[in-house]
């Protein structure tokens, strides 16, 4: 077997060296009864018949490079340039361990160096981590930061977040003695701010805001900073990455802390990962922050050097009052955030934002001019907008199918109350024709 | 200056915005089709950004030098032996990554719906079978994204259970005082009260201690077998017994599972709670510090608490399972890192029930041969045989005021990496060495001879061992004051 470089003469002489006849003397200590315990696994395969194997089963999946996709809801189906997948397939890069050696480390600690300093600037907060798991436990983190923080027990949370994200969030403060409220919308999907001044109570830790929400609404927030601030609460935000090329970064809003998901930032979709949580703060809540944040420095001889730093607050060091018991984060994605970001520059940023707003725009307005059609997100969008269709989702995204289009999110899927309605989404890799086939399409199913 | 000119590994690598130069761009971008959407108009100024983000402006073919020459300055199992204990720097085979990136897996949308992605969920359901058949688990959730993720998600559904039994008011949770450190800080997370049992001179968790602490206040004793000493908690057993007396759980963290895979399970032992860490056991790439994945398993009175969704078998057809309503719900966006999955499912059909019992059987020869060649020059506190890995001391070395830290960074200028120093905190200048099964021979005594020069330079220069490293890009950084004065980014550097 190729992984296993021990060979026939090694195990003897290192058995001998041992003083051992054989390798279950050294399972000794193994009671009697938990040894060789029944298993059952398909058989091996080689390395052939593997490929083969799993070739056909990727073969079993429609994919969104064999259809034409118009899905979102928190996962975005963007232009990688190749430099990306080049990059981080290096060996040195994607087998090497977390960078608790920097002298040994340094190019993964100033590739993500890199990265925390593209975040802050694409965002204009202060200081960003070295990633998370993905956005949706990016923001249960913030969350958890802004109960340190304020010394407050309860948040409200926009009903109008991608709804993984709000349960993931009831998930981490279920059976603790945090709380949550959910905050209303009303007809344009923007913020209700009367439901969310009737909630603003002396406990509340945080608002958490989405912004494109989960209906591609992008909002002004300038009231809900205003009301949270004077609240004595944190302003949360959580975006699509890619909108502040165009859009007012959270630093512009006010915000204390962003956190979200990066998988638009040179990942595939992966079917949900693994992705990048990015997370990034007021410098003020700097040692608060959850996991590793690489710093600069020198070495003895006055060079530059990187390292693991402020890591009093891990749990490696600080146990069970460490500010996060995350170790093991998302390194290789933030790099390929970090490559991604340093291709597209500063003009591209800018550029893919746009041409992720012109598809959109366009096929809003197209679908608008359909009689059957309403479109409900009539304000300010990014990439997504959610249309009213005259009968079910589900009998117009199987007929969508037939013509190899993958059709938005039924948004029934999500709360019942959100009846014959689908989210769209349209980034920049869609093309005219595309755009247009799908206008036509929709248009003849809903006649 | 825009540019690095290198020369040999010790050049300083500039950083991207400071190689930065207006007019450069690093990709060809299409071009806008509907120019006539002037969005600076369409869009009420106030939302708008007011300066445009400082990325860089960098060519393609200066992107790539960059990016390179930078992988040129880490360590990778790719290019060195990597014996960092508890963390199972194993080799990382080629074909995961190429399975991986297929266009059937790397681009399926996660709402797709079910009939369009079975042969991912097929994927994902043969996993957790594996895992469960493996693990001696009854079922499995393949959604945590780490480790420490895992664990956070098993103190919750250890709350869910105790409460669903009128139990709720078990707030404790023990941890051994040799544990992972993400141990304490998850049950910490989730507003456990964490006592700690102290470790009995053999090394194992201290019976007595535990038995006097356990009470219907303690709802979960997690443990790592063998632990990080290396050892096999032989009476496992007795503390499955103890604990399950007083109606609390025992939690298995899977960090060490190398050591046992397809020998001994945790299910067997008596664990209630399993996690995994597929980055280390499953050899799914570290990536310098992540993606990783911590699967979850339960025996089947928690099953029904873990969280949605789970993937289900009916007839020829896979599904998602959301429809549980004691789960504790959703821990992540969508359903797990299934580029990781994928990765550990191709590893365990290659190497099948018999590969995977070598893992742990070479895995062990190896940590053996190795405590054998270096015990007693670096004393072995705990001297009989280990698992997969075991802890030297470098306590005597404390005269020449040389520490386990500094034999580490020695061991890089001859090409090894350090293993894991100053844990676990209870050996006193802990060196923690795993080499793992997928190292030569050759390797193995190629360290062991390093080790033992590096002993030879301890007591005769001391200083050289102290300045280590030499060889490296750069010398030791100055930690203390990258922490007193934390610069954070490019930004943060400009205003030094």
């Amino acid at each position: 077997m190729s992984y296993f470089p021990i060979t026939s003469q090694d195990r003897a002489e290192m058995l001998e060296t041992i003083g051992v006849e054989q390798e279950g003397q050294l399972f000794g200590l193994v009671p009697e009864s938990l040894r060789n315990p029944r298993i059952e696994l398909a058989p091996a395969l080689s390395e052939l018949e593997a490929q083969r194997w799993f070739r056909s089963l990727a073969a079993k999946n429609v994919n969104l490079k064999t259809h034409v996709s118009f899905l979102g809801a928190g996962c975005y189906e963007h232009f990688i340039p190749s430099v990306v997948r080049h990059m981080i397939s290096r060996g040195e890069f994607y087998t090497s361990y977390t960078p608790y050696q920097p002298e040994a480390s340094q190019g993964t600690l100033q590739a993500l160096f890199e990265y925390q300093s593209f975040i802050c600037e694409l965002t204009g907060m202060d200081v960003s981590n070295g990633s998370h798991y993905d956005g949706a436990t990016a923001l249960a983190e913030a969350v958890f930061m802004a109960f340190q923080e304020t010394k407050r027990r309860k948040v409200l949370v926009a009903r109008s977040l991608h709804p993984d994200y709000t349960r993931v969030i009831r998930t981490y403060l279920g059976g603790t003695n945090y709380s949550m409220e959910v905050i209303g919308f009303g007809r344009g999907f923007e913020l209700d701010l009367n439901h969310l001044k009737r909630e603003l109570a002396e406990e509340i830790a945080a608002v958490v805001v989405a912004s494109p929400n989960f209906f591609g609404l992008v909002e002004d927030l300038t009231e809900v900073e205003r009301l949270a601030h004077q609240n004595g609460s944190l302003l949360i935000m959580t975006a699509h990455p890619l909108s502040f090329g165009f859009y007012k970064t959270p630093q512009g809003w006010g915000a204390d802390i962003v956190a979200g998901e990066g998988q638009s930032l040179g990942m595939p979709p992966s079917f949900g990962g693994p992705w990048l949580g990015y997370l990034a703060a007021r410098r003020a809540l700097m040692r608060r922050m959850p996991g590793r944040l690489v710093g600069f420095t020198h070495d003895s001889a006055g060079r530059r050097a990187f390292c693991l730093t402020l890591q009093a607050r891990e749990q490696h060091i600080r146990r069970e009052r460490a500010s996060s018991n995350i170790c093991t984060n998302q390194a290789l994605c933030a790099i390929a955030a970090s490559i991604y970001l340093a291709a597209v520059g500063k003009t591209g940023v800018r550029r893919i934002a746009e041409l992720n707003m012109e598809n959109a725009f366009w096929l809003r307005s197209a679908l608008d001019s359909i009689p059957k059609i309403q479109v409900l997100t009539r304000g300010p969008i990014f990439n997504e907008f959610v249309i009213q269709l005259p009968r079910a989702v589900q009998d117009v995204t199987e007929a969508l199918f037939e013509q190899g289009i993958l059709a938005g999110l039924a948004l029934d899927q999500v709360d019942p109350e959100w009846k014959d309605q689908m989210l769209l989404c349209a980034t920049e890799v869609r093309t005219t024709e595309e755009l247009d086939r799908f206008v036509k399409a929709l248009k003849g199913i809903v006649g | 200056m825009t540019t690095d000119v290198t020369r040999g590994s010790r050049t300083e690598i500039k950083l991207l915005l400071e190689k930065s130069k207006a007019g450069k761009e690093g990709v060809f971008l299409p071009k806008r089709k509907f120019p006539e959407l002037n969005f600076s108009r369409l869009v009420g100024e106030k939302l708008q950004r007011e300066i445009p983000p400082r990325l860089p402006e960098v060519t393609e073919p200066e992107l790539v030098r960059h990016f390179i020459n930078l992988s040129k300055r880490n360590f990778s199992v790719d290019t060195h032996f990597y014996p960092l204990g508890s963390c199972t720097m194993k080799y990382n085979p080629k074909i995961h990554e190429e399975i991986a990136e297929l266009a059937g897996f790397a681009w399926l949308h996660p709402l797709q719906p079910g009939r369009q992605v079975q042969g991912m969920l097929q994927i994902f359901y043969e996993l957790q079978e594996a895992l469960g058949q493996l693990t001696g688990m009854d079922a499995f959730s393949l959604q945590p994204a780490a480790g420490a993720h895992g664990e956070l998600a098993g103190m919750m559904i250890t709350r869910a259970y105790h409460e669903s039994r009128g139990e709720g008011e078990r707030h404790i949770v023990l941890v051994p005082d040799s544990s992972h450190g993400t141990n304490p800080a998850s049950a910490a997370q989730y507003g456990y009260q964490v006592v700690q049992i102290p470790s009995d001179p053999r090394g194992r968790v201290d019976l007595k201690m535990l038995a006097a602490t356990l009470d219907k206040r303690v709802a979960c004793l997690m443990l790592t077998n063998p632990n990080t000493l290396g050892l096999f908690e032989n009476d496992i057993l007795k503390i499955r017994d103890l604990v399950h007396g007083k109606g609390a759980l025992l939690y298995y963290d899977g960090a060490n599972l190398n050591a046992l895979l397809g020998t001994v399970r945790p299910g067997d032992m008596g664990f209630d709670i399993v996690h995994l860490n597929l980055h280390k056991t499953f050899t799914t790439p570290h990536g310098g510090g992540g993606p990783g994945a911590g699967p979850l398993g339960v025996v089947s009175a928690l099953a029904p608490f873990l969280p949605v969704p789970i993937v289900r078998r009916t007839g020829e057809l896979y599904g998602l399972d959301f429809d549980r309503p004691q789960s504790i719900g959703a821990i992540r966006s969508f359903y797990g890192s299934a580029g990781i999955l994928i990765r550990a499912t191709v590893y365990i059909r290659m190497l099948g029930l018999e590969g995977l019992k070598r893992v742990s059987r070479d895995a062990v020869l190896a940590a053996n041969y190795l405590r054998k060649k270096l015990s007693p020059a670096y004393p072995n506190p705990h001297d009989e045989f280990c698992m997969h890995e075991f802890v030297l001391s470098a306590a005597h070395l404390e005269k020449q005021n040389i520490h386990a830290g500094d034999i580490g960074k020695r061991l890089l200028d001859y090409g090894f990496h350090a293993p894991t120093v100053h844990f676990p905190l209870v050996v006193k200048e802990a060196l923690m060495i795993e080499p793992t099964e997928t190292e030569s021979k050759e390797t193995l005594d190629a360290f062991a001879d390093a080790m033992l020069r590096i002993l030879k330079e301890a007591e005769e220069r001391p200083e050289l061992v102290r300045n280590a490293p030499y060889t490296m890009p750069v010398g030791r950084p100055d930690e203390v004051q990258a922490a007193r004065k934390p610069v954070l980014s490019f930004r943060d550097l400009e205003h030094e």
